[in-house]
């Protein structure tokens, strides 16, 4: 393999966004004709990297070169005329146009649509994929509609061909169709950077790995040679060690606080993911990790059991209660708090003031109505009780949600669900986008609430917090929930493959366990 | 170079200064407008805004201007309810019709009964006519997610279809000589709406007008679902979060502005209109929009809009036959004052900032 000459090569690329670096000093090299792959779980900076190859992001310091020489690509354009092309993750196709159509779109000359169309048809026809260039793009399944995306890069002729994430969206036999034509390609000499954090994947398809975390490199394998434990640790960090933490209470009493059982929810979003078969129950006092990759069902989950997305019967109880087919407002009413990944639009009204924003949730359980009428003075008061508690930094309570810091109005969010004295709290990514001081104030927060006998459903794509706070884990995995384990005794290659999405093998571990 | 730059905060001062600066640059490129068509720009301005309330005929001109601003402060507090939410009935002239059409039809159906139920029953079917016409969209919004801009503005004109018909054919005045047009109200008296205080111009109208006004008031600023409606407009998301069924939010903000739209026709047709004729509807329910956002979608800012947008009215109808301004002047001018509203309206929420060399 290493006899191939080097196609391109990074070198000490850094590139910061106001508050985060997304990558720093990162350098690997990608050969000609060598499937690539860079891990790495999200946020850690993946993306930002490969735009930067296709001249959509320019680097801060550092440089690239292309066969030797310079490569600067200033715009998408630059790029695709070096040779690189790429598939995105989510598609850029025209629904009430056809193939032929969508492909002629993206192209700087394109020829007469029919001479195109027997270029698309032989193009496909080459690499296995098939596809009729006169069908109209909004008949096709997303795999189908990944194709296109494919030959309209193939038809460039690329050198390169980036891929992010691209089974995110695929059945598993479109799975093995894409790997056949990769391979072909890669054997045709085309390299291939493959952008994924499924383990299994990237070792039956690439010939090496660069292993990103927390915007730098911090390995690199061959995936082929390395195991799958090997890579999770890579890519999830070695220093994760469980703390120990105390075993909680046993409240007793009948019931579960929450019970979710074979819980079954279409996505309402576009791109999003259905939850299948989602079971899991939390005592009282008990903090229940979730963890997962963005995209796997977290957003569904949230909404399933806020009640914005409604269940059927039995398939979410609280505190004994079965609330699948109420709302939001009912299920506060009778303990059942949640705070939304999204504070900014979702867990909170960006626009109104903060006193607006404490009656959002807070009305039901606070008493802030009375016949409708809202109590205005009381919800200010609970609006500056939340502010004083949770030290939210801001000039006053009538200050608008949007004037707040990331940090500061997590905590108003969160010490809002939290001040309502609840019996069961679910929280997405309680600390996203949080700097550590308040991060670590929530976390706090969280676990002194559960303390007080609530039972809680952590939500968090941040494996270490989770193994913080948690004390049973598990993992939502395109829309199925693992069976949830505690988190004392769990190994760091038991997490890896619960994460990784090697199904069959976390199947194994259960059974040991 | 200018730049727009969000404000943290929404600016308290331009929230109540956009509709007076909306109003100063309306007069100055309408004046312009007048100056290019040959009149004195100073003496027309004059005539549209300070004549009716101070010149030599304001004594009747004054009532005028209640008898304008209160159909269309009515249909505005409805309709500012539903854009406040997020939802878009423009169709309000449509609930308009087809809520004077219903109280009429009740009314003429018991010609000449003399009872004072019958009123108050007119009054109700008004209401009905105009919630009825907005359901329409209302339901179609929710069940098949059809857009309720476009769907209500059609009905606009199934709506005037129906009038032409009444006026025409089943509300048509047996002793009408076989001209179009019902029955008088003013001369059938249970079913009249008269000026309440001789020459004041008030009427039934305008005062249930001014309570709406009022009740409108307390609930966007007191009650929950005022809240609610809030909240929707702003933050969709959070208000599904915090509870509001979005579904049952369109059905009650569609069902407010049309009942309120068709009330405003009731009170219309049985009052200054008088009868049911083929063109007694003059624009209101598309001119209350104007007025909605011209009163900042508050209702006491809606009162204030309500009488200005009405100046322009009596005042414009001045202009055109003192100073021989075609009638569509008015309506340009109208229009330019939401234009400008809308363009200065930016500033509430961002400030302009200078700067000088490069991006």
């Amino acid at each position: 393999m290493s006899e191939r000459p080097i196609l391109l090569s990074v070198e000490g690329i850094t590139k910061a966004y106001p508050g985060v670096v997304a990558n720093s000093d990162v350098s690997f090299a990608i050969r000609e004709g060598e499937v690539h792959a860079l891990l790495g779980e999200n946020g850690a900076g993946k993306s930002t990297m490969v735009k930067m190859i296709y001249g959509l992001v320019k680097p801060d310091t550092g440089r690239m070169t292309w066969k030797g020489g310079d490569y600067a690509p200033a715009a998408p354009r630059v790029a695709r005329a070096t040779g690189v092309a790429m598939v995105f993750q989510h598609f850029s196709l025209f629904e009430a146009l056809n193939v032929a159509e969508n492909v002629a779109l993206g192209m700087e000359n394109p020829p007469p649509m029919k001479q195109l169309a027997a270029r698309i048809k032989a193009v496909s026809e080459e690499y296995g994929l098939p596809l009729d260039p006169s069908r109209m793009v909004g008949d096709l399944s997303a795999g189908e509609r990944q194709r296109v995306e494919i030959i309209r890069c193939l038809l460039q002729d690329p050198r390169l061909l980036i891929m992010d994430e691209p089974t995110s969206v695929l059945t598993p036999q479109e799975v093995e169709v894409l790997f056949r034509t990769l391979r072909q390609l890669s054997a045709e000499g085309t390299a291939i950077l493959y952008i994924s954090h499924k383990l299994e994947e990237i070792r039956s398809l690439c010939d090496a790995a660069t292993i990103l975390r927390r915007g730098k490199v911090v390995g690199t394998a061959d995936p082929k040679a390395s195991t799958a434990r090997e890579l999770a640790e890579m890519m999830v960090g070695a220093t994760l060690t469980p703390p120990e933490r105390p075993a909680p209470k046993d409240w007793g009493g009948p019931h579960a606080a929450l019970e979710v059982k074979r819980l079954a929810v279409a996505s309402p979003i576009a791109f999003g993911t259905s939850l299948k078969d989602v079971t899991f129950t939390v005592r009282k006092g008990e903090v229940l990790g979730i963890a997962g990759v963005a995209g796997n069902g977290q957003d569904e989950l949230l909404l399933a059991l806020s009640g914005e997305i409604r269940s059927g019967d039995g398939m979410v109880k609280a505190t004994g209660v079965s609330v699948g087919a109420m709302g939001p407002a009912e299920r506060r009413k009778i303990g059942f708090v949640m705070a939304p990944e999204d504070r900014l639009g979702h867990g909170a009204a960006p626009d109104m003031s903060l006193v607006e924003n404490a009656f959002l949730t807070g009305g039901v359980r606070k008493g802030l109505t009375r016949n409708g009428f809202i109590n205005w003075p009381a919800a200010r008061e609970f609006a500056e009780a939340i502010i004083k508690t949770y030290d939210v930094r801001t000039p006053g309570s009538h200050v608008a949600a949007r004037a707040l810091s990331g940090g500061n109005l997590q905590k108003f969010v969160v010490g809002r669900e939290l001040m309502q004295n609840p019996d069961v709290i679910v929280i997405n990514q309680p600390t996203w986008g949080v700097d550590a001081a308040a991060a670590a104030a929530i976390r706090q927060a969280i676990l002194d609430r559960a303390a007080e006998g609530a039972a809680v459903v952590v939500i968090s794509q941040d494996l270490e917090e989770l193994l913080e706070i948690a004390d049973t884990f598990a993992v939502l995995n395109e829309g199925r929930l693992t069976a949830p384990r505690p988190v004392k005794g769990l190994t760091i290659d038991q997490i890896g493959l619960m994460m990784g999405g090697a199904h069959g093998m976390e199947v194994a571990h259960l059974a040991e366990a | 170079m200018l730049r727009l730059e969000k404000r943290p905060n929404p600016s308290k001062l331009w929230l109540y200064g956009t509709p007076v600066m909306a109003v100063i640059l309306t007069m100055i490129v309408g004046g312009m407008l007048f100056a290019t068509m040959g009149k004195d720009p100073f003496e027309v301005i004059r005539t549209i805004f300070w004549d009716p309330l101070f010149g030599e005929f304001a004594f009747y001109l004054r009532g005028q201007l209640l008898v304008k601003a209160g159909p269309l402060i009515l249909i505005a507090i409805g309709l500012a309810l539903g854009f406040r939410a997020g939802i878009w009935n423009i169709g309000a002239e449509g609930q308009y019709i087809m809520g004077a059409i219903c109280g009429a039809a009740v009314g003429l159906a018991v010609y000449p009964t003399e009872s004072r139920w019958i009123y108050p029953a007119m009054v109700i079917a008004g209401a009905f006519g105009g919630w009825a016409w907005a359901m329409i969209p209302a339901i179609l919004k929710t069940r098949f997610h059809t857009n309720e801009i476009l769907v209500s503005l059609m009905l606009v004109y199934v709506a005037q279809t129906i009038l032409a018909k009444a006026s025409t054919g089943f509300l048509k005045n047996p002793e009408g000589m076989g001209f179009p047009g019902s029955r008088n109200f003013s001369s059938y008296p249970a079913a009249a709406n008269p000026e309440l205080i001789a020459g004041s111009g008030i009427h039934w109208g305008v005062v249930t007008a001014l309570a709406v006004a009022g009740v409108a008031w307390v609930l966007l600023s007191r009650h929950i679902i005022g809240f609610q409606i809030r909240l929707s407009g702003q933050a969709p998301r959070a208000a599904r979060f915090h509870g509001v069924n979005p579904s049952k939010l369109v059905v009650l903000c569609m069902g407010l502005s049309g009942a309120l739209a068709g009330l405003a026709g009731l009170f219309e047709v049985t009052g200054p209109a008088g009868q049911i004729t083929i063109d007694f509807n003059v624009g209101y329910g598309f001119t209350a929009i104007i007025v909605a956002f011209l009163g900042r979608l508050n209702p006491i800012g809606i009162v204030f809009a309500g009488v200005l947008m009405a100046l322009t009215y009596v005042g414009g109808e001045m202009a055109s036959t003192n100073l021989g301004l075609p009638s569509a002047t008015i309506q340009v001018f109208q229009g330019m004052l939401l234009f400008f509203l809308l363009g200065v309206d930016v500033l509430t929420n961002y400030r302009i900032r200078t700067f000088m060399g490069g991006k």
